[in-house]
């Protein structure tokens, strides 16, 4: 429950700044005064997700400056041919901003759900599933582009054989995150249509009646599948 | 300090939950639409060496804290939260520094045993 937030000190406020990061940390009290554990608890799985991502980009990392074989040329190999034109990564760049769109829509559809628009907050969440599924749509168009030109895991006609598995690996990872987003945003968008934060049911999603803070729970997640996107595109598309 | 100026535009943090005016987050998108724009300019002009590698991880790491901060809402969290969440991931940096030593030594001993000889 929120209401742990500061009830023992009401007398006197919560001092801020890093005089407040020792008294929250000190013993036999709850630390986290800012945030419901909910959200305190997504935010410590979200920094075990980057760790796993880290592992991620680091091996990449070895596995390329490793290497004695030359390493494909992102630009080239993620090429789109439009009409006579060769555009270099033309189709990582519409994938990003189409990511970066979908978290301006999250970003709303949390600032809509505290105000306790239901019919703005569901839509907005419709909106961004379904960039999120267009995202891993062109994804699987990518995917499907590169094994045809006979990129594997083991192997590739461009240059150093890791460059399939450190492909493959990454971005597949970060696809599974970006679909069981889609996932779960079509369950809250369907609960929030329904009016499951407002009936006054104790779910374990909502604790009180008018409780949206599941909206902004799931914005993290959706928020952390964009940030991971803008790491891969700086080291995997970009170098 | 930031928490307190960021305590006065958003008093209600406990029960109300996150309330920023919509315009934050409008502005932020729109930043995040042309840093992305910026980086793969980068990489269409074809800059190459520190030029280019300064910029894109200086686009990188805006567009990263844009989303932590504003999105994520970690600005109005309480520095309790933000230093144990963001605090960690140093670790991966001195690993990936470990790595790079590691990779370049790895590199040295292919190119000194495993070539084929010229």
């Amino acid at each position: 429950m929120t209401d742990a937030t500061a009830s023992g000190h009401r007398h006197r406020p919560r001092p801020d700044g890093l005089e407040g990061l020792a008294a929250d940390w000190a013993s036999d009290q709850r630390a986290f005064k800012s945030a419901s554990w909910g959200k305190a608890m997504m935010w410590i799985f979200l920094l075990s997700d980057t760790f796993v991502f880290a592992i991620f980009l680091i091996s990449y990392m070895s596995a390329r400056s490793s290497t004695e074989a030359e390493w494909p040329n992102a630009s080239e190999v993620f090429s789109l041919h439009v009409g006579g034109a060769d555009l270099p990564l033309a189709l990582i760049a519409i994938m990003t901003f189409v990511l970066i769109s979908s978290s301006g829509t999250m970003a709303m559809a949390v600032n809509c759900a505290y105000a306790r628009d239901r019919r703005k907050t569901a839509a907005l969440l419709y909106a961004t599933a379904a960039l999120g599924a267009l995202f891993v749509g062109m994804q699987a168009f990518e995917w499907s582009k590169l094994i045809h030109e006979g990129v594997r895991p083991w192997g590739n006609p461009f240059g150093a054989e890791q460059f399939g598995a450190a492909f493959f690996m990454i971005t597949g990872f970060h696809g599974t995150h970006v679909s069981f987003g889609v996932l779960f945003l079509l369950i809250v968008a369907n609960k929030v249509r329904k009016g499951a934060f407002d009936s006054g049911r104790r779910t374990w999603l909502c604790r009180e009646k008018g409780d949206y803070e599941a909206v902004e729970i799931m914005g993290l997640y959706w928020h952390f599948v964009d940030l991971v996107w803008v790491f891969i595109f700086a080291f995997f598309y970009l170098w | 300090m930031t928490q307190a100026s960021a305590r006065q535009t958003a008093p209600a943090t406990a029960h109300e939950g996150q309330a920023h005016p919509i315009r934050l987050y409008l502005v932020c998108w729109g930043f995040l639409f042309v840093l992305s724009l910026a980086s793969y300019m980068v990489d269409y002009a074809q800059l190459q060496g520190l030029l280019r590698w300064g910029l894109i991880l200086l686009f990188m790491a805006l567009k990263a804290g844009l989303i932590i901060a504003v999105f994520m809402h970690m600005a109005w969290e309480r520095l309790a939260l933000v230093y144990a969440i963001l605090l960690p991931p140093l670790a991966a940096i001195v690993f990936m520094g470990i790595m790079i030593a590691e990779s370049g030594y790895t590199l040295e001993a292919r190119e000194t045993h495993f070539s084929a000889p010229e």
